[in-house]
């Protein structure tokens, strides 16, 4: 079995008295290896921020299973082992740090596992030098920006040593700068760590330097595939909302008029050198 | 600004009574408020008085500052060492009416001026030298025995130290509000009491709801971080009693003890 | 005639304290009746700071604020008629939701302003159709609605104002694609029949290349740029070395042209780089087929 991995899962909010539950997953089986980098894109209400409440056992699901290293999340009794393993950052820097100083809001995971303290402090400082903060440790939250503040927050995650973080849409309330820290962290660790990463975004030039998108819609997987194959089908992305890179758009308006252009141009410079090829023919 | 305003009056520093154990100074500063009341004349005041000056000296924080904190309190201080001056028997100095000065009356109020200044400047050391978290950090250890009598000491320490938290993240939050609403004609300067109490709702609101998203955003955080109560949990910072702890509790104690002295064998009525 | 004219405006914080910073210096620049502009900047240069003395939120250290050619501070008591004037929606609007209904949220701003019943009606059904908020939608509270619904709401009260000059602090952050492109295009629709000015701000160069007449570029407290698209955009280097990035498309261009294709400068969107691209890769079609 897969290091993540989820059996038919459906789920659904409780719903009013005379009214049907809205199912929010419909049916998602899905396997993620040990140290991969997967991103998970979906417009609002795609269920895709539901879905990574199931990766840590904040939710269970209503039908079928969702295995984490092997584990029921339905066993009360290891939920605590479960999210040891799986770490959740969520979308507002500011909301999910509990002290008022760094370390000791990084130091307030291992505390709550019980980790002896003289090796509290270790995992504190090498996880503060991990997100490139560690010269911050005895500041306030409030005064730091806020990629500071979200790398605060992973930190106050790698100090449990999980396995896998998964990040809900950590980037969406921060500037460009901020945007580029976060996301050069989070390479970072999945490259240098080995920790397995799900990062859910809107962003696509995010989605592009993951190992593989997962794109859902109305509860159900949409796509499935490295960032080429997913990012090739910019019409159904289209019609689902979701945006695509400029340089990919540009090829499949270019496509369009009639030129032969691959599908599965990403970034800037293949755009460039695709171009070029077709410039320099005489 | 609001945005501004800093909670309490810590100064960082590496003086003597930074490194003390925030336990031991806590319980310091306490019991010589206590013997600040317990210190019957000027004698017992002054080894008291002694004691906080030399604690004020060894902070690394200016004597400036001290005097900057009495200001606050100076209304306070100047109202009841003037009230006093009208009690206490002795020589009649001055008369008017049924006011009268006394000899007795002026030791009196320059006592317990003298007092509430001691007062002030020893529970300055602890603000100033104390960061807030170490000053919940000291209380949650100090309270642990009252866990036998079920109160729940972790969680009101818990509560104190989020409170610290987001206290100024709240105060920038309404800031950002009001800005909002003025933006949109609201008029907060003008109008009677009740107008300005009304002009509060569209500010209010906001915050509340706000309040309530985080307060549910940081449960769910704290829920993936393992927490579940004091339950089995460890600190990183292990507070310790050092060799300078005991000697600075040695000092004090001693200076109690001469205060309760004092108070027994000197009994001079204008000292 | 200019609607706003900024005359050597500097924003002090803090002045005669040890933690002075000065967030807006010496600004003088003048926004045109009717038009879009998009201002661009990284956090700390000074931007919101600009922003908060176009209304008189804040007031400046030094130099004034024309609009429609008068000083805003001229009085200060009256500082209020230039707010309704000059509309500001804040970042994340929907935190500053508070009344029943979102009927009586909108109503705030011409509410203040002191209209009759009927005329606040009006207000509040015309804006209500320019953010495209379903009628059915207002009498339900504001804290009922869905997230691009809240953001829509709030953007409605202040457009309820019927304000000259609409400044729009980053009015997409933290939407989906899907909802970016129906606040942006319900801003720009706006724009378009109101025939009123507006000033956008944002982080995203795509949103502010699609939409904007002129961008104004703050670093460092002061205007960096203040330009026609196509020429701010020509200069890349320079953005970047401000910690700004150009869109995509641009950089593509300019890759090309620094290779020798006789490819033009300034492209920006999508819809200018097919035009310009395509013409030469069909010419070397056609070359190549006959060739």
């Amino acid at each position: 079995m897969e290091y993540l991995h989820t059996e038919n899962v459906t789920f659904s909010y409780p719903a009013d008295e005379g009214e049907l539950a809205v199912p929010v997953l419909d049916g998602v089986s899905l396997d993620i290896q040990k140290g991969d980098f997967v991103a998970l894109l979906g417009h609002n209400g795609s269920g895709k921020s539901t879905l990574a409440k199931h990766f840590n056992a904040l939710l269970l699901p209503s039908g079928g299973t969702v295995y984490v290293d092997a584990i029921d999340t339905r066993d009360e009794k290891r939920i605590f082992e479960i999210r040891r393993q799986v770490g959740l950052v969520q979308q507002n820097p500011d909301n999910q740090l509990v002290a008022s100083i760094v370390e000791e809001d990084v130091a307030f995971g291992p505390e709550n596992i019980g980790v002896p303290s003289a090796e509290i402090r270790q995992r504190v400082d090498n996880a503060l030098k991990a997100v490139d903060m560690y010269e911050y440790r005895e500041h306030a939250p409030h005064k730091l920006s806020g990629g500071q503040k979200q790398r605060i927050a992973i930190a106050g995650i790698i100090a449990m040593e999980p396995n896998c973080i998964v990040l809900d849409e950590p980037t969406a309330m921060l500037d460009p700068r901020g945007r580029q820290e976060v996301l050069e962290t989070i390479w970072k660790l999945n490259r240098e760590k080995g920790i397995t990463i799900v990062l859910i975004t809107h962003y696509m030039e995010e989605a592009a330097m993951a190992n593989r998108v997962v794109v859902m819609d109305h509860g159900k997987v949409l796509l499935d595939g490295t960032p080429r194959q997913v990012f090739s089908q910019v019409d159904l992305l289209k019609k689902h909302r979701l945006d695509v890179p400029q340089a990919t758009e540009l090829m499949d308006l270019l496509r369009k008029e009639g030129c032969p252009f691959p599908e599965d141009v990403l970034t800037v410079e293949e755009c460039v050198d695709v171009l070029e090829c077709l410039l320099k023919e005489t | 600004m609001v945005r501004d305003v800093t909670l309490g009056q810590f100064l960082p520093g590496n003086s003597l009574m930074h490194r003390l154990d925030p336990r031991v100074k806590f319980v310091l500063v306490l019991s010589v408020i206590v013997f600040i009341f317990v210190a019957g004349n000027f004698v017992g005041l002054a080894v008291v008085a002694a004691l906080v000056f030399a604690a004020m000296a060894t902070s690394g924080v200016s004597i400036g500052r001290y005097f900057k904190s009495l200001k606050v309190i100076l209304f306070v201080v100047l109202f009841t060492s003037i009230l006093n001056l009208f009690y206490g028997g002795g020589e009649v100095l001055w008369e008017w009416g049924f006011l009268r000065i006394t000899t007795g009356g002026i030791r009196n109020s320059i006592f317990i001026a003298v007092r509430i200044v001691v007062l002030i400047f020893a529970s300055s050391v602890l603000t100033f030298t104390t960061s807030p978290t170490q000053l919940t950090d000291a209380l949650e250890r100090l309270m642990k025995p009252l866990k036998l009598i079920r109160v729940p000491v972790h969680e009101v320490a818990m509560m104190m130290t989020i409170a610290l938290r987001f206290i100024p993240t709240l105060l920038e939050e309404t800031d950002k509000i009001m800005n909002a609403q003025k933006a949109r004609g609201a008029d907060m300067e003008s109008g009677g009491i009740l107008q300005r109490v009304r002009s509060l709702v569209p500010v209010l609101v906001p915050l509340f709801v706000s309040s309530f998203r985080r307060a549910y955003d940081l449960a769910m955080a704290m829920e993936c971080r393992c927490y579940n109560g004091g339950k089995g949990r460890t600190k990183m910072k292990v507070l310790h009693i050092a060799p300078v702890d005991i000697v600075v509790s040695c000092v004090t104690a001693a200076a109690c003890a001469g205060v309760v002295l004092l108070r027994i064998f000197v009994t001079h009525p204008y000292l | 005639m200019s609607v706003l004219e900024v005359k050597n405006v500097s924003y002090i914080y803090g002045p005669k304290t040890p933690f002075r910073k000065v967030a807006v210096d010496d600004v003088s620049f003048s926004i045109e009746e009717g038009e879009c502009v998009g201002l661009i900047g990284h956090t700390g240069s000074g931007k919101s700071t600009l922003i908060q003395q176009l209304n008189g939120l804040l007031r400046p250290t030094s130099g004034t604020v024309l609009l429609h050619g008068k000083d805003i501070w001229e009085q200060p008591k009256k500082i209020r008629s230039v707010r309704f004037q000059v509309g500001m929606v804040f970042q994340y609007p929907e935190y500053q939701l508070f009344e029943e209904t979102v009927f009586k949220d909108i109503a705030f701003g011409p509410k203040n302003q002191k209209l009759s019943e009927p005329e606040i009606g009006e207000r509040v059904m015309a804006a209500a159709d320019f953010v495209g908020m379903d009628r059915n939608l207002l009498e339900k509270s504001p804290f009922e609605l869905s997230g691009g619904e809240k953001r829509r709401a709030a953007i409605a009260g202040v457009i309820a104002m019927d304000p000259d000059v609409l400044i729009l602090d980053e009015p997409t952050a933290g939407l989906d694609p899907m909802g970016r492109d129906m606040i942006l295009g319900q801003i720009m629709e706006y724009h378009k029949k109101r025939r009123n000015t507006i000033v956008l701000v944002s982080h995203s160069m795509e949103d502010i290349a699609e939409t904007a007449d002129r961008i104004l570029v703050m670093n460092q407290g002061k205007v960096a740029m203040f330009d026609q698209p196509a020429q701010v955009f020509a200069q890349g280097q320079e953005l970047q070395a401000m910690g700004l990035q150009v869109p995509q498309v641009t950089r593509i261009m300019t890759m090309l042209r620094e290779k020798g294709y006789p490819v033009p400068s300034g492209v920006f969107t999508l819809r200018q780089a097919v035009e310009a691209l395509l013409p030469l890769l069909q010419k070397k079609g056609e070359g190549a087929s006959h060739g």
